[in-house]
């Protein structure tokens, strides 16, 4: 069992979460990801690691609450257990000098993005940073992507916080400024937003690397269900990614395959809501 | 009632197993083969001649001491049955389920060159059942030698490796990738062939009466190396299988309805999407289902599908859909377990035999809509004497299908190579290593089972388990030196 630490509730819909797990932490670099399970019943779902804490032998975990089983997580309280904790998983984020980097983080995307920012900064490039997200209440960690950046612009759908725009509207502003000389883009976000920041990117010919969130299982290569089409053939992302050269993806393929068990998922949310109601019920009469 | 003659013994007829019934079968997960009753056990072990010369014991890959057990069944002690098994082999409840008996054990019996084998395995079978229950034969820890071992994989190979090391009093680490341990026992091989309570009853044991720790959640290659491992302990053995899925080079394999065999086994039974949303994780299965290979891993699958197909339909009131196994050669090249092809036929699989796909279709939403396929034939046998099929021209068709799962075989998952400086590996992707000894290239390193022979079989990863346990054993007493 691994032990939460710390709890912290970035907004309605996203949390933070530390959670003690030594064999993970040893080796966790920038990029990878771990396999959460929470309890006997539950599914493995993939979470980037945001931040680790080797001496602590923690790891800070950031999601947001979309189904059964992030939800069902979020309601988990410091000192509260989880039954599998797997990781590092995946290829840490290949970290140079490149010059001029743009860092793109859409909604939760803006967890494992401020990692990459902040190793990106220590290896001596001048990085611009552009979080978005639908309204200012999922806006989260501005101070500390202020800290690693040279720039920072934040962009909100509903316009409540900083620029009323999508993250590719900057980011095509900075591409387009010859001075900016921007040589590399990392996004991570939804799959939709990282595929129109690989359009903006193509005609400018810059370098694209993206965070892929496929449907996992276990993580370390021997299902091929988070497989996606490149180029160049068909890739597992758990153990070749889970950075990808975004103008090499397939999107729509990606797209589509991430609907798959939308019936599933919603019949698991229903289910888990309506338990959780029933508890709430139960627990009202005993009072 | 005295000594039987062997005119008497040769007379009787092989017991058949009692399973559970074919239609009901269709729509639960729960064990088809209901094993033998100890009335059934002391009459079949009453079929065997206990040959001067057993053949039966040659054709079994850890040399089970068959006519010594049966021996002693039949007279009763089953305390005496239990340790003849285990002198050769810890996990007889697993063993009896699954080994190929066919083709090993059963293949060799003299009995069966006239008429029908024993049921060697069914025997083995119960003796182990009656272990797990009974627990006659406790495994026991020798003096501790403050030695440690590192065992990569918790699979047959890994656990009986474990097990023997643990006994000689070493301290063994058993790591593993995944939440729990079993390896393809628990992953792979479906509740119905193989219940897993039978295999987390023998592991649980083991653990607990040899003090093994195990460590699960952990994935070496990245949480550890191997390097770092060789730095704390004094041997490691990697026994970690072939889990690395193979998907066909046919256009349309990343539509949505195509999976390997392993996404959809480990969904089904280390996840137990059969119980969703009981348990959380889902899957999906259509109504026309093609499973690709005719293997054990798509007789599981098909039979799988099968059994979510009829649970579906008669939550939807609605008809139950159909599963095919499409392959490219005939019935007589079929490499699954016998008993699984019977089961699967009398449980209403449709084989297409001599049948390749050349092309999975998808709709406008991307979905699998149809299979094309191309119709075979055997042609002239090649260098190891086996026909080749190839293909019928002008023969292609459709087969409507809306669901394909590839179970084409596995190669090692060479994520635990990182860091493997020396250890040698195949084109195939297995590691190299001593068929005696299970040395790799690399100085303190042993490898056995799948890992090293590519997808095989339980028996033989358990008994390259043993084999590396002993070598290992003897290294760690000085006994013999690397080089
Ligand atoms: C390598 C990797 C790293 C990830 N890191 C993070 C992270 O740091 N923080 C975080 O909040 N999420 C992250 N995700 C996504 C996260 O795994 C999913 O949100 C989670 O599995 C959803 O589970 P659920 O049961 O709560 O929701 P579900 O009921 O499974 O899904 C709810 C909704 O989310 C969508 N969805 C399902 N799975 C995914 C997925 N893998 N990616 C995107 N959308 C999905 C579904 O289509 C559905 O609309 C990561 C995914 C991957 C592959
Ligand atoms: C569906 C299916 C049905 C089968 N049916 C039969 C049958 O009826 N009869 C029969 O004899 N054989 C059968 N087989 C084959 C048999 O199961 C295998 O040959 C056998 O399990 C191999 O044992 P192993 O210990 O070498 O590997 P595995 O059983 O594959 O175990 C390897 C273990 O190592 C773990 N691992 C891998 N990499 C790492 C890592 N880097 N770090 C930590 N842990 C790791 C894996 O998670 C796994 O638990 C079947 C196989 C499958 C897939
Ligand atoms: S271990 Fe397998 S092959 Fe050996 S005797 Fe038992 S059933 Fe037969
Ligand atoms: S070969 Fe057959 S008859 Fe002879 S000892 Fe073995 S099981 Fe008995
Ligand atoms: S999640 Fe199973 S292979 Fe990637």
């Amino acid at each position: 069992m691994y032990r939460i630490l710390k709890k912290e509730v970035l907004s309605d819909v996203v949390k933070l979460m530390e959670i003690e797990a030594p064999h993970v932490a040893r080796r966790a670099r920038a990029g990878q990801f771990v396999i959460v399970r929470i309890d006997e019943f539950g599914e493995r779902i993939p979470l980037t690691i945001a931040d680790y804490d080797r001496d602590r032998g923690a790891i800070t975990l950031i999601f947001q609450e979309l189904g059964k089983s992030t939800i069902q997580l979020g309601r988990l309280r410091t000192g509260d257990s989880i039954a599998s904790f797997a990781g590092p998983l995946g290829h840490p984020t290949e970290i140079e000098n490149y010059g001029t980097v743009a860092c793109v983080g859409g909604g939760v995307g803006i967890a494992p993005i401020y990692p990459i920012a902040r190793a990106l900064k220590q290896a001596g490039n001048r990085v611009i940073s552009v979080i978005g997200a639908r309204t200012k209440e999922l806006i989260f960690w501005e101070e500390k992507m202020r800290a690693v950046s040279d720039a920072l612009i934040i962009c909100t759908d509903d316009g409540s916080h900083g620029r009323k725009a999508l993250v590719t509207e900057p980011l095509k502003e900075l591409l387009e400024n010859r001075e900016m000389k921007i040589s590399r883009v990392w996004a991570i976000g939804p799959a939709i937003m990282m595929k129109f920041v690989t359009l903006a990117t193509r005609p400018y010919t810059v370098p694209t690397t993206v965070s892929l969130n496929t449907i996992m299982i276990d993580g370390t290569g021997m299902c091929g269900g988070c497989r996606v089409l490149l180029e160049e053939g068909s890739k597992f992302v758990c153990v070749d990614g889970p950075e990808f050269d975004g103008h090499k993806v397939d999107w729509d393929n990606l797209l589509s395959r991430l609907t798959f068990y939308r019936d599933e998922e919603k019949r698991a949310l229903d289910l888990y809501n309506h338990k959780c109601n029933l508890d709430k019920a139960t627990v009202a009469e005993d009072r | 009632m005295g000594e039987l003659t062997m005119q008497e013994r040769m007379k009787i007829k092989r017991h058949a197993m009692p399973n559970q019934d074919q239609e009901a079968r269709r729509g639960n997960f729960s064990e088809v083969a209901l094993g033998y009753t100890a009335e059934m056990a002391r009459k079949e072990a009453d079929r065997c001649l206990q040959c001067k010369d057993p053949q039966c014991i040659k054709g079994c890959p850890v040399g089970v001491m068959i006519p010594q057990f049966i021996k002693a069944l039949r007279e009763g002690d089953m305390v005496k049955a239990v340790e003849w098994m285990k002198v050769k082999n810890n996990l007889p409840a697993v063993c009896g389920r699954v080994c190929p008996q066919e083709v090993q054990c059963e293949g060799h019996c003299i009995l069966g060159k006239k008429g029908e084998a024993v049921a060697i395995g069914r025997l083995e079978r119960f003796v182990g059942d009656f272990e797990l229950e009974h627990r006659t034969c406790p495994l026991v820890k020798a003096a501790g030698t403050g030695k440690k071992i590192a065992v990569v994989g918790s699979g047959p190979a890994g656990l009986t490796c474990s097990v023997d090391l643990a006994r000689q009093g070493h301290h063994v680490s058993m790591f593993e990738s995944l939440h729990g341990p079993g390896g393809v026992l628990i992953y792979g091989i479906p509740e119905f062939r193989l219940p897993k309570s039978v295999v987390h009853g023998e592991i649980g044991y083991a653990v607990d009466c040899l003090g093994i720790e195990l460590k699960t959640d952990h994935v070496i290659g990245r949480s550890f190396t191997l390097g770092e491992l060789l730095e704390d302990y004094d041997a490691v053995f990697l026994g970690t299988g072939a889990g690395l899925p193979s998907f066909m080079r046919i256009p349309g394999i990343n539509l949505n309805g195509v999976m390997s065999a392993n996404e959809f086994l480990t969904r089904v039974n280390l996840m137990k999407a059969y119980q969703f949303p009981d348990y959380d994780t889902p899957v999906r299965i259509g109504k026309k289902v093609a499973v690709i290979g005719a293997g054990n891993v798509a007789m599981d699958a098909v039979r799988c599908s099968v059994r979510l197909q009829r649970i579906l339909a008669e939550r939807n009131a609605t008809a139950p859909g159909e599963a095919h196994i499409v392959y490219r050669r005939s019935s007589g090249e079929i490499p699954a377990r016998m008993e699984e092809y019977h089961h699967a036929r009398e449980e209403g699989v449709i084989f297409d035999l001599l049948t390749n796909p050349v092309e999975i279709l998808g709709d406008e939403k991307r979905a699998v809509k149809g299979l094309r396929c191309i119709r075979m034939e055997l042609g002239e046998p090649d260098k190891s004497g086996r026909r080749q099929p190839v293909p019928v021209e002008g023969s292609e068709f459709v087969m409507d299908v809306d669901t394909v799962i590839m179970a084409l075989g596995t190669n090692p998952n060479p994520i635990v190579f990182v860091d493997a400086e020396g250890l040698d590996r195949t084109r195939q992707g297995t590691a190299v290593a001593d068929a005696a000894t299970g040395r790799t290239m690399k100085k303190r390193v042993w490898a056995g089972g799948d890992v090293v022979t590519g997808a095989a079989t339980v028996i033989s990863a358990m008994g390259a388990g043993k084999r590396a346990a002993a070598d290992i054993n003897a290294f760690l007493k000085g006994e013999n030196t690397w080089d």
